[in-house]
């Protein structure tokens, strides 16, 4: 009851009109997918409203239904079937539409779809069609719904585009959606879906495929559409980042059910549900602001170097064409220096395309690079250029320099075992007995968190982060003295990634690591690492101390980079100021 | 774009060159040379010819090396002098010109057919998925695979035959064989054609059913199909102009394939139906070792599929907004 | 060294936040037990594959199985009907017995247009023996045996349960003698495609560059040509005087010159892909020597591929071989395969007259549909992980 009021309190001091008007009503919905002899339920009876004017953001981690709500809202949820419950659409006049009673081909559904409720989807690139120009089809759009002619649809086309600022319209019209960036290409779909104007936008996932910067920029065009044009926006995330840039009101979903709801306040000050405070716990934890240390220990002052990087180049050439060869060539790294202490942690932050990876391939010889050097002090005090032709093979080093891969599900063999992954680099040194490798590898799994009995299991019985935890049990096998993380935490949902990166801690203190790691999220790199190189297009634009590259930065790059990283705290929004 | 059609050209000659050497190749496979064989057969009629004889292998340059003689058959080749039948006694390119005509109708014909019968058939079984449509399609659509085109021809000609009594063999009556196109003639054509047509296209038609509907179903489940949706178009209009659109692409750059097997299933169905096309002279020519002649047509039909290729790759260009914009290869 | 785990570092200790794995397993079944799950769920493709194993059994034990001896001629049984297979027996008395047994032929001349028709005769019943001693035939070229798995009383009673051709012989005998040269050649054909296809497809897919650019281009000009056109040219070309032992390994080779192109397809496609895989990556990380990696790492990742895709490639080996026999220029007379079969079935008034002449036609067909269906199920069953595709 006073959880009630004190909700409608905070709706009155946060929205202007003292009597929000409902426009869309969802009370109980179901939906089902049917198996072979059974109905799965994926969404179990939730009830929310949609107000004139907000942006309700439905959270939830992958596998919470929140998707296919949205997508049975629209009734385009095949083949996911509502099997109860109403979805009422009202309009201005007060009159209301039950979605649920429409039959999903009919003209008057067809009618809602694009005209009055508008839907922007995850993969820009995948969600419009590769052989139309994007004019043709938000003209298309148009013309389904209102009556008009062909040259003032597309007049109508080009304001559309305008609105959501894509720079010189009346060119863009007439271009395809794979000769767009990726944060146009978000553009020209918001344009389309909001072509006709319509009452509620959905927004699912809108900003998830996009790098930081382009995300920001997103979030704050839709916020700024919302207000033109005073329409409500389901704004479906996983972010809780975004939630508390964007959300007037927030539905948390957890397993097909709404575990809680309220103002977007009242979920990040004062939530109720356990799930809700976990949420929120995993993502705080990643800040940039601050000035928290990581975990482990720090390296000790004057502590010797390990690595150290000088003007490393590298490009790729891509010849096409058999008698004229076109050669076109793209500088991936360029002049990259610096270096690594022993018992640091060093950060790599950039976005797609910046050359991170490419990084720390070439550095472990996955990659040829065009010239640099990478001179790495050995565990006996030798030196060694990594950048030659099979250095670590050569010198022995891939003892000493491990890496973990981003993706939990290519970077282990699904042929071997968890016992033949983990073991193949001590196979490789042909000097254990098969006796004394099974005890360290089931030693090994014990340390990484995973039970012993695992180890004749094949990675396919096993979820995301576990397979990280193989990774790394695989990483640790010959006592390495510098552990390469190449987004390794990035493909795990928040909770897991704290985990992880908690083991990657424990490890540290007790082996005494070193670890390169990359990321493309600054939270997660600030929590993790001491210091902090940031890359742009191959360069390494600045590098410095965690913190003060977060709270100081010096090029106007990073500066960008760090603005456009969302906070999390609703009453202190980074991106959006209002 | 230009670089590329150009590279395509570029990329057909160096084929058709390659294709001109191992038919040559071909024709020089047989032990001893075509003069020899021609001589022995003189001789066995009772005609000494030497004269003919050593002027004919002047004439072709036989006592010359390999390279040499393919030089000069590639010279001739270029002036349209495509040898000689000795068989028929009669200029290679009087033979072929005399057939192609009709050999090309019914190869364009089946290749109409084949696109006629897979296209609708395809995008019906990739929508209508798992209805009694679609199941008897993949039925079709194995059974077709695995007839042999010789046989089906043999079924058609053997059900024919029982049923009215009549054979359907060649493509005119004994009446039109050699007459002018008259409506008469016309009619009698095409109550000879279906036969071949059919059979030439059932084969190509299975494969392109199963590419087609594989294709379709992919894009079915693509993220643009739900955005158009979303947009309130209607089902049926949405999968024409999304879906479809786009799973006819690759299709486009099938003809790569299709022209061969065409080309390969109309040679055996003509040989069985007795067909007045090419194909059963390139039978007759090999089976009596008459090379020039052989080789000769395979080069033809060989060259015919290149062509059709590099049409076909033009077309990908026209319809496929990402090859035109260098975005992809083809 | 390692120090004994923390009591906190829990299994799974994910607050039971983190989505389960769906486990349709217990996690400990090998690739190939996988594999042969899935393909086991595929029915068409298990009795296809029953289908095959049966046909492959006749083709090898087809000696024994055959009850007549398939160059027979019977000038007597000129084109004879097939005799239909009687089981039960009726005696004079009304009374009956189960005993196989087929009818004997009556040859009645028909006075107008003078052909010679058969009509099966009801008083004279031949009765089916197992395990005779008929006929010496000598087994797989090794020993002579007269022993067979079943035949009629071979002094003047006759067996032609599918009846015979235009000089008299069995057709069932030539079936299953035909069946060995079909079913051997497909397989011959893509065994030596495969070799091709391997090597050159594996080092297209190896060393990349200009190698890499050859190949493919080659591949590119082979599938360009029409392959028929092709064989025949290759095939007409061969002396007239080779033994068919020399014919059919020529025509092998013949085949397999364009079935390769396909297989190094496939090789190299799987190469590429699986060179850009983490888990190859990670490998080359722990110091695994290239050999090992393409054994251990690379090869079990595509052979069930290779398999899948060579045994989708013997239908059209199969049918290359039926066509060029077929029309004359593969394999000859007294070479026995289906396609040299159905040549006999080539004279429109003889298939009216004797349409049992299209039974190779029929095991042509059955063959390949058993081929292409055991191939689907193998290609859907080949990949049990699906994520790295």
């Amino acid at each position: 009851m006073q959880l009630i009021r004190m909700a409608q309190m905070i709706e009155v001091t946060t929205m202007p009109e003292t009597h929000p008007k409902k426009v869309l009503e969802v009370r109980d919905l179901s939906i089902g997918f049917s198996m072979q002899d059974r109905v799965v339920e994926v969404v179990k009876k939730i009830s929310f409203d949609v107000n004139q004017g907000e942006i309700l953001c439905v959270v939830g981690e992958s596998g919470s239904g929140k998707s296919v709500t949205a997508r049975a809202l629209m009734r385009i949820a095949r083949p996911g079937k509502i099997l109860n419950g109403s979805i009422r659409l009202y309009d201005d006049a007060g009159r209301c539409v039950d979605i649920t009673e429409l039959d999903e081909q009919s003209e008057d559904m067809r009618a809602v779809r694009g005209d009055r409720i508008g839907m922007v989807f995850q993969e820009p690139m995948s969600s419009l069609s590769p052989v139309h120009t994007i004019g043709e089809q938000i003209i298309e759009t148009i013309l389904l719904h209102r009556n008009m002619t062909a040259g003032k649809a597309r007049q109508e086309a080009i304001e559309a585009l305008r609105r959501v600022q894509i720079p010189d319209p009346e060119t863009a019209i007439d271009k395809y959606s794979f000769e767009l960036s990726g944060g146009m290409r978000q553009r020209a779909m918001i344009a389309m879906a909001l072509s006709c104007e319509p009452e509620i936008l959905i927004a699912d996932e809108p900003t998830t495929a996009l790098d930081v910067t382009t995300q920001a920029e997103i979030l704050r065009l839709i916020k700024r559409l919302q207000s033109e044009l005073g329409m409500s926006v389901i704004f479906i995330t996983h972010d809780m980042g975004v939630v508390a840039e964007v959300a007037d009101r927030v539905a948390v979903m957890y397993h097909g059910e709404i575990t809680e709801i309220g103002t977007v306040e009242q979920i990040f000050h004062k939530p109720a549900a356990k799930y809700t405070r976990h949420l929120i716990g995993a993502s705080s934890r990643f800040t940039i602001t601050g000035d928290q240390d990581r975990g482990g220990t720090l390296p000790r002052d004057g502590a010797k170097k390990m690595l150290e990087v000088r003007n490393l180049n590298l490009t790729f050439r891509k010849s096409t064409g058999i008698l004229f060869r076109k050669v076109t060539e793209f500088n991936a790294l360029k002049d990259v220096s610096f270096s690594l202490a022993e018992g640091e942690n060093l950060g790599i932050v950039g976005e797609s395309g910046s050359g991170k990876t490419t990084l720390v391939r070439a550095l472990v010889g996955l990659l040829k690079t065009d010239s640099g050097t990478a001179m790495y002090q050995s565990d006996d005090g030798r030196e060694f250029d990594l950048l030659q032709p099979n250095a670590l093979r050569n010198a022995g080093l891939n003892r000493e320099i491990r890496m973990v891969f981003q993706d939990p599900f290519s970077s282990l063999n699904p042929r071997m075992t968890v016992e033949q992954v983990i073991a193949e680099p001590l196979v490789m040194e042909r000097k254990h007995s098969r006796s004394d490798i099974r005890k360290r590898v089931a030693n090994l799994l014990d340390r990484v968190g995973l039970p012993s009995n695992v180890l004749s299991r094949y990675p396919h019985a096993f979820s995301g982060g576990q397979r990280q935890r193989i990774s790394i049990a695989r990483a640790l096998a010959v006592n390495p003295r510098m552990i390469i993380a190449d987004e390794a935490t990035s493909a795990l949902d928040g909770s897991i990634r704290s985990q992880i990166l908690d083991l990657l801690f424990d490890l540290q203190s007790e082996l005494g690591l070193s670890y390169m790691f990359v990321g493309h999220d600054l939270g997660v790199v600030r929590y993790f690492c001491d210091r902090i190189a940031v890359m742009h297009n191959g360069s390494l634009v600045e590098i410095g101390d965690a913190a003060s590259v977060c709270q100081r930065p010096e090029r106007d790059y990073t500066k960008q980079l760090i603005g456009a990283v969302p906070g999390t705290d609703p009453s202190n929004r980074r991106l959006i100021l209002t | 774009m230009l670089q590329f059609i150009f590279n395509r050209f570029l990329t057909m000659i160096a084929m058709m060159l390659a294709l001109s050497f191992v038919c040559f190749f071909i024709i020089q496979l047989p032990p001893g040379d075509v003069i020899s064989a021609y001589a022995a057969e003189l001789a066995a009629s009772g005609d000494s010819g030497g004269l003919v004889v050593e002027q004919l292998r002047e004439r072709y340059g036989l006592d010359q090396p390999f390279y040499v003689q393919y030089l000069k058959w590639v010279r001739n080749l270029l002036i349209g002098d495509l040898g000689y039948s000795f068989n028929l006694s009669k200029p290679v390119s009087e033979i072929i010109s005399g057939r192609i005509g009709i050999s090309l109708l019914v190869e364009c014909m089946a290749l109409v057919v084949l696109w006629g019968i897979a296209i609708p058939i395809g995008i019906y079984s990739a929508v209508r998925r798992y209805s009694a449509g679609d199941i008897f399609a993949t039925i079709f659509g194995f059974i077709g695979l695995a007839v042999p085109n010789f046989l089906l021809a043999l079924l058609i000609m053997y059900a024919v035959f029982i049923f009215t009594g009549t054979a359907v063999e060649g493509l005119f009556s004994a009446e039109y064989a050699n007459a002018p196109w008259t409506p008469g003639r016309i009619w009698d054509f095409l109550t000879h054609v279906w036969v071949p047509v059919l059979v030439i296209s059932t084969g190509g038609a299975a494969h392109i059913i199963r590419i087609l509907r594989a294709n379709l179903l992919d894009e079915l489940g693509k993220p643009y199909v739900v955005t158009a949706r979303a947009k309130g178009m209607a089902e049926s209009r949405l999968i024409m102009r999304y879906p479809v659109r786009v799973a006819m692409i690759p299709l486009v750059a099938t003809v790569g394939w299709v022209l061969p097997t065409i080309i390969s299933s109309s040679i055996v169905t003509a040989i069985v139906l007795n067909l007045p096309t090419l194909s059963p002279i390139l039978l007759r020519s090999l089976l009596s070792q008459d090379m020039h002649l052989a080789g000769a047509l395979i080069l033809f039909m060989g060259m015919l599929t290149l062509v059709g290729t590099l049409i076909s790759d033009m077309l990908l260009i026209w319809i496929d907004p990402r090859i035109r914009t260098g975005m992809m290869d083809a | 060294m390692l120090k004994s785990p923390k009591p906190q570092q829990q299994p799974n200790s994910d607050d039971g936040f983190e989505a389960p794995t769906p486990l349709t397993t217990q996690g400990t079944e090998t690739q190939f037990q996988l594999i042969w799950r899935a393909f086991k769920a595929h029915k068409l493709a298990m009795i296809s594959l029953a289908v095959l194993s049966l046909l492959y059994l006749v083709a090898i034990f087809a000696e024994f199985l055959a009850p007549n001896d398939p160059y027979a001629v019977n000038a007597r049984y000129t084109y004879a009907p097939p005799q239909e297979l009687h089981f039960i027996d009726h005696d004079e008395t009304g009374g009956w017995s189960i005993r196989p047994h087929v009818l004997g032929y009556k040859v009645e001349v028909d006075p107008i247009a003078l052909r010679r028709t058969y009509v099966m005769d009801e008083s004279t019943k031949y009765y089916i023996h197992f395990l005779p001693e008929t006929h010496e035939v000598n087994m797989w070229g090794l020993f002579p045996t007269k022993r067979h798995l079943f035949d009629v009383d071979g002094r003047r009673e006759v067996l032609f349960l599918l009846g015979t051709d235009r000089l008299g012989r069995d057709v069932l005998s030539r079936l299953i003698y035909g069946a060995r040269v079909t079913l051997s050649i497909g397989l011959a054909g893509i065994l030596l495609s495969l070799v091709l296809g391997v090597i050159i497809g594996g080092v297209s897919g190896f060393y990349g560059g200009w190698i890499d650019n050859l190949i493919q281009r080659v591949i590119e000009f082979i599938r360009s040509i029409p392959p028929i056109p092709l064989w025949m040219g290759f095939s007409a070309a061969l002396p007239r005087d080779w033994t068919p032992l020399q014919n059919y390994f020529v025509i092998t080779v013949i085949l397999s010159l364009v079935g390769w192109t396909e297989l190094a397809r496939v090789v190299r496609s799987r190469f590429l892909s699986l060179k850009s895989e983490d888990y190859i990556a990670a490998a080359k990380l722990d110091g695994v020597s290239d050999s090992r990696i393409i054994v251990r790492h690379m090869l079990p990742a595509f052979t069930s591929h290779i398999i899948a895709t060579a045994t989708l490639a013997i239908p059209g080996m199969i049918l290359a071989e039926s066509s060029l026999s077929f029309i004359g220029l593969g394999l000859q007379s007294p070479v026995i395969s289906w396609g040299v079969l159905l040549q006999e079935g080539q004279n429109l008034r003889a298939l009216a007259d004797a349409p049992w002449l299209l039974w190779p036609g029929a095991a042509i067909v059955i063959t390949i549909l058993a081929m292409n269906f055991l191939g689907d199920g193998m290609r859907d069953a080949a990949d049990p992980y699906g994520s790295n595709d």
